[in-house]
């Protein structure tokens, strides 16, 4: 079977111009700014989010909305880190097992942060994406902050 | 349109250089592996077992620390335990098994695991962080150190800016020039097992070298059980008598003895640094010892020797922040340089289809595949 090469410059130009027409619509909407709520180290290394409102979203967003969020957040990574007789007890059979145990189990922490990803999905849902914008789940940036992504008000519509 | 030249190929020839269009579509063609992040990590780490397993990239001694315990043990249980279990009791061997065995994982969970390395910051907070400390548009040829206080505990603490990794480093976490990254609660980078000593696996470095020096003084002890039981027990009434086996005893005895000093000393150090809730680093720098002469106290200290001991053995596990065996999201690794024509062949065709359009871009999209070996000629 031969193959045919088409040697047509129109075909080219006319193929480019649907194409940059149609790219569009398979990007994402488009990137206003984004913001970074760093993290709060007044008690400590425990993982803590400032709760500080930032100005970028006053236009977007109830400050209650946001703080209510934020402090969710706070206390979901608390019990996640909590240290009581639970996490000695996981802890003190992990260590007479060799840590093997962390190999085969899903540790208490692990189960928390599923229960992070579940809560921020449900929050884009209801109340971040209604307002043209996103909320990045922090173990994606090594937990050093919580990223909100605020998109153009007109590509709303297009958005996934 | 104009008239079209056709020209014919001849598959067998597409293996040719001549045809740069052609071998361009045969590797569009091919499906882009998915990737993972362990491929793309831009630390001096090394990984094995599609990422399960990261070391530092000088490996260190790890392989004679290995060697020295496994030769060890092993004269122990060759030379030693037949004779013990026949004159004394059948658990020494088995104490001195599990003990060793307890030893190994640990280390190799010390020297394979994630020390808690905090993955670089991404271009646009690297970005957001520049525009909040750099408003005075400073225009010296050296910019000063960057660095922010935040008050812990009623304590002020310097959190240092990390030019490589571009951020301020959380408190206690320091860079790792060996292995190049931002390790959180950084201890030491440990030669012996070939890895940063850091927040995710201090307690296996520590537990490592507990049950280390438990090993090393119960196999001194009972080597010299065994040459004193043994003197006792010698038919020889020749008291210059010379066993062929006391050479290699007396050798791992002298093994033993300069080990159990330098391991027991390192563990009771540890120790100290666990009950107070220190880190090697801090304690070496003395950040908190006061030597400047005003009042300093240890932020992170719980003030009870027992709390601190059960935080940091018997707390929760952190998690990995570095995801290394997740997948790159694909726009980053389809991202290809070139000409317009290069959409992926893998985007879903009836996405384009359900968009509509003229009949002659329905015509266009049909014969894409035909369409994309096209090559403009050159002028």
């Amino acid at each position: 079977m031969f193959l045919y090469v088409r040697k047509h410059p129109d075909v080219l130009a006319h193929l480019n111009k649907h194409l940059n027409f149609l790219r569009p619509h398979l990007k994402q909407p488009t990137v206003s700014s984004k913001v970074f709520i760093q993290r709060d180290y007044s008690s400590g290394t425990i993982c803590k989010f400032q709760t500080k409102f930032p100005s970028e979203l006053e236009s977007r967003l109830d400050k209650r909305q946001f703080e209510e969020t934020i402090q969710t957040l706070n206390n979901l990574y608390a019990e996640a880190e909590k240290l009581g007789g639970k996490s000695y007890l996981e802890g003190f059979l992990a260590c007479l097992t060799a840590y093997t145990i962390f190999l085969c189990m899903e540790t208490h922490y692990e189960k928390v942060l599923q229960k992070i990803a579940r809560y921020i999905k449900d929050q884009n849902e209801k109340v971040y994406a209604p307002r043209g914008l996103l909320l990045t789940d922090p173990i994606e940036r090594g937990l050093r902050v919580v990223e909100i992504t605020i998109f153009e008000d007109r590509s709303i519509g297009s958005g996934r | 349109m104009k008239t079209c030249e056709y020209q014919q190929i001849d598959p067998l020839a597409l293996s040719t250089p001549t045809l740069p269009p052609y071998d361009g579509r045969e590797k569009r063609e091919k499906p882009r592996r998915p990737r993972r992040k362990w491929e793309v990590f831009p630390g001096k780490n090394r990984f094995y077992c599609d990422g399960r397993i990261i070391v530092a990239r000088q490996s260190g001694v790890l392989p004679l620390t290995l060697g020295l315990i496994l030769a060890t043990s092993g004269l122990f249980f060759i030379f030693d335990c037949p004779f013990l279990v026949k004159h004394l009791t059948s658990c020494i061997p088995v104490i001195g098994g599990a003990l060793f065995v307890f030893v190994v994982i640990t280390l190799l969970q010390t020297s394979f695991s994630d020390p808690g390395i905090l993955p670089r910051a991404t271009p646009d907070e690297a970005a957001d962080i520049e525009k909040q400390i750099d408003n005075t548009g400073n225009s010296s040829y050296r910019p000063p150190p960057r660095t922010k206080e935040v008050v812990i505990n009623q304590q002020v603490v310097k959190l240092k800016y990390c030019f490589t990794c571009k951020m301020f480093r959380p408190p206690r976490t320091s860079h790792c020039s060996l292995c190049d990254n931002c390790v959180e609660r950084f201890d030491h980078h440990c030669p012996w097992v070939g890895n940063c000593v850091g927040k995710r696996n201090y307690r296996f470095f520590y537990t490592f070298i507990v049950s280390l020096s438990i090993l090393t003084a119960f196999i001194f002890g009972c080597v010299t059980t065994h040459l004193a039981l043994s003197t006792c027990f010698c038919p020889c009434s020749d008291r210059n008598c010379r066993h062929s086996s006391d050479i290699n005893i007396q050798n791992l005895l002298v093994i033993c003895f300069f080990s159990v000093w330098s391991i027991l000393g390192l563990s009771g150090f540890h120790t100290y640094l666990v009950a107070s809730n220190l880190t090697t680093n801090e304690d070496i720098k003395g950040s908190w010892s006061g030597k400047s002469g005003e009042e300093v106290t240890n932020p992170y200290s719980h003030k009870n020797i027992l709390i601190n001991c059960c935080t940091m053995l018997c707390g929760p596990m952190p998690p990995s922040l570095i995801d290394r065996r997740g997948f790159l999201p694909m726009d980053e690794s389809v991202q290809t340089a070139g000409t317009d024509i290069e959409l992926p062949t893998v985007a879903p065709k009836s996405e384009i289809n359900a968009v509509g359009g003229s009949p002659q871009l329905a015509f266009v999209l049909r014969n894409l595949p035909f369409l994309c070996l096209y090559s403009p000629k050159p002028t």
